[in-house]
């Protein structure tokens, strides 16, 4: 059995600049590895990446590993996966931690799987259990309708954590860390899988995970002409809007702004969700929320259970009335 | 083109969480009889997206499903829609497992097939929410993977695949045999015919046993877990919505942008 030591955050890196949620994991590996007074390490993997190394020890790394290659531009699985290994198998850290993104969601079932591990994905919290020194992963089970804990006993213990669930630390740019580099050994042939393109949907406006205001509206809205409207009153809260899942599936509003277990995690101020029904795989992606509105005209729909105001209404009379008295009051 | 999908069988996910119970003293779920079994709906999606290749050029579909009490009108709708073989592995065995122990009894299973060019799961069993099985038949089988596809495309030896990801999409490609899990964004999936339900009820399932497929009994099911269970429980929700009144739905809407204003929320 390896003597396996240490929190490794697998951290992200977009345009050059650390993710929010390699931050956010980074805040939580530095918790976990304090817990255990072992080292929190990370590792960056890409193409043109190492200079990132002092943003990750000022969000709490000791250490960084930095696997820089061309052919690590694009993710690919196969590609990620021998990195992964390689890395881990050196480093034997006792915690893996990814984000549950694209990526991630991808990567570390995989990797689990080879390093003869098991892994959990999409949790939302993670202690440790000082008895046995083994994380306890809390994770969303039957789409949001229970919580289970979960703890493994091979290691590294591998999970993957949901957007905005844990908290980043404030950078500190005089935090010291050391940089190792890693030869990625990669054999071209080896890798089969190739990107051919790469699909980014448009957005105008604000971007739903950074709004402090988002309008969602459900199944009820109806059509797109609906979400035109609910773009308008976005617009004058200085908004974004998201959907549930039918009104994507519908292709009344564009499969990116959906919003919730398989969609995006917002955590707006303000949530105000119009005609959706508050199913609790919907809910998965905004319960963080600080305030839930909700209009609906069920008296008895699941969504006002979670909301701080609620209106039992037509949305087809409410919302251009709420718009025109919001506007009213801002002119005053 | 010999294609393969696996499906579960779980309690309607969306039925209303008033049905919803747990049981502390086992940890596990409590199944409502008013709560139907359904195929989870992203292998819905992963079936419909076997059956658009095969529309397309043809081929073979063999469908897997793993559990107990399988449910024959649930398990038997993708041979309604068009697949041609189910195989169920059937066994007290099999179940409570985690995801690693379910993907090795179906990466035996499908090894016990044999041929096969693509692999189809959906991206994340709507009970478990565990989205790993797909990547750990892969692994397990030595393949390529592609998750969270929305359209999958067939062309000769390799695979094109639309694949969701936060802001979009990217294709990939990858050679065949591949596994690719499937979401949502594929689109709805066609309804039986009543031609093709008919023709579904003569057709019996092939069932497997561990031994059938030469699985080792300390691998499957319970047995064969990586992950441990230490609590499952519903969170509370605090309930304690104010509800803005007024006469007609236009007053309403005027005393919450009020209200709002009020207590500086806009
Ligand atoms: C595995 C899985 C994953 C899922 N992932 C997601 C996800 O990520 N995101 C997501 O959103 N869903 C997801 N779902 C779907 C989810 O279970 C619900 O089906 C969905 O959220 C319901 O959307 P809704 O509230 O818009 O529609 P409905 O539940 O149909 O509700 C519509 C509401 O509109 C109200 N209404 C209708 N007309 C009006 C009107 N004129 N004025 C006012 N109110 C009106 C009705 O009273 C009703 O409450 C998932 C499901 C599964 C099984
Ligand atoms: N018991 C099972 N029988 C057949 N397929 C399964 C089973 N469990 C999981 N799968 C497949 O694996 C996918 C992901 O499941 P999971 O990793 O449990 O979320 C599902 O969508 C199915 O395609």
């Amino acid at each position: 059995m390896a003597d396996n030591k240490g929190v490794m955050i697998f951290v992200e890196v977009i345009d050059g600049k650390l993710t929010n949620i390699a931050q956010e994991l980074l805040g939580a590996g530095r918790k976990l590895a304090n817990d255990l007074s072992e080292e929190l390490s990370a590792l960056i993997v890409g193409s043109g990446v190492a200079n990132i190394a002092p943003e990750a020890i000022a969000y709490g790394a000791d250490k960084i590993y930095v696997v820089d290659a061309p052919l690590l531009k694009d993710y690919r699985t196969d590609a990620y996966v021998a990195v992964v290994e390689k890395v881990v198998k050196q480093v034997n850290p006792r915690i893996l931690l990814l984000g549950q993104t694209t990526i991630g969601r991808d990567l570390a079932p995989r990797a689990a799987c080879r390093l003869i591990t098991g892994a959990i994905l999409d949790c939302i919290a993670l202690d440790i259990d000082t008895a046995t020194k083994q994380l306890l992963i809390t994770k969303p089970v039957y789409g949001g309708n229970a919580r289970a804990v979960y703890s493994m006993e091979t290691l590294p213990q591998v999970a993957t954590v949901r957007a905005k669930a844990m908290t980043a630390l404030v950078p500190d740019s005089s935090r010291k860390g050391q940089v190792v580099i890693v030869d990625a050994g990669l054999d071209p042939a080896a890798i089969k899988t190739n990107v051919l393109q790469k699909v980014v949907a448009e957005t105008t406006g604000i971007k739903l995970e950074d709004a402090s205001v988002v309008v969602t509206g459900g199944r009820g809205i109806g059509g797109p002409e609906g979400f035109k409207q609910l773009e308008e009153l976005a617009k004058v809260l200085k908004g974004a809007v998201g959907a549930t899942r039918p009104p994507c599936d519908a292709g009344w509003a564009p499969d990116t702004i959906q919003i919730g277990l398989t969609g995006k995690i917002v955590s707006p101020y303000v949530y105000i969700a119009v005609a959706v029904s508050g199913a609790s795989q919907h809910m998965a992606g905004c319960s963080g929320s600080k305030n839930i509105i909700a209009i609906n005209r069920d008296a008895e729909a699941a969504i006002f259970k979670e909301a701080r105001f609620g209106v039992v209404g037509d949305w087809k009379k409410i919302i251009p009335a709420f718009e025109a008295k919001v506007k009213e009051l801002q002119s005053k | 083109m010999n294609m393969i999908v696996c499906i579960k069988q779980v309690l309607d996910p969306e039925a209303p969480l008033s049905s919803f119970k747990i049981d502390p003293a086992t940890n596990t779920m409590v199944p409502v009889t008013s709560v139907p079994f359904v195929i989870s709906p992203f292998d819905e999606q992963a079936v419909e997206a076997a059956l658009k290749i095969k529309d397309a050029k043809g081929g073979k579909i063999t469908v897997i499903s793993l559990g107990v009490n399988l449910l024959r009108d649930v398990v038997k709708k993708p041979l309604s829609l068009g697949a041609d073989e189910l195989i169920l592995l059937e066994d007290p065995a099999f179940i409570g497992g985690d995801s690693w122990s379910t993907a090795y009894a179906l990466a035996a299973a499908i090894k016990k097939v044999g041929q096969f060019d693509l692999i189809f799961c959906g991206r994340q069993a709507a009970d478990s929410d565990s989205g790993q099985v797909g990547a750990c038949i892969a692994e397990i089988l030595g393949i390529p993977q592609v998750s969270v596809a929305k359209k999958v495309e067939a062309i000769d030896g390799k695979v094109k695949v639309d694949k969701v990801t936060t802001d979009g999409y990217e294709v990939v490609e990858v050679p065949t045999p591949a596994l690719i899990t499937v979401s949502n964004e594929l689109g709805e999936v066609r309804f039986a015919t009543f031609k093709g339900t008919m023709a579904s009820k003569k057709k019996e399932p092939i069932i497997w046993k561990p031994a059938d497929i030469g699985a080792e009994p300390a691998k499957i099911g319970a047995a064969g877990r990586r992950i441990k269970t230490r609590k499952l429980f519903q969170p509370v929700r605090d309930s304690k919505c104010e509800i803005i009144g007024g006469e007609t739905d236009e007053d309403k809407a005027a005393n919450l942008a009020k209200k709002l204003v009020e207590v500086k929320l806009i």
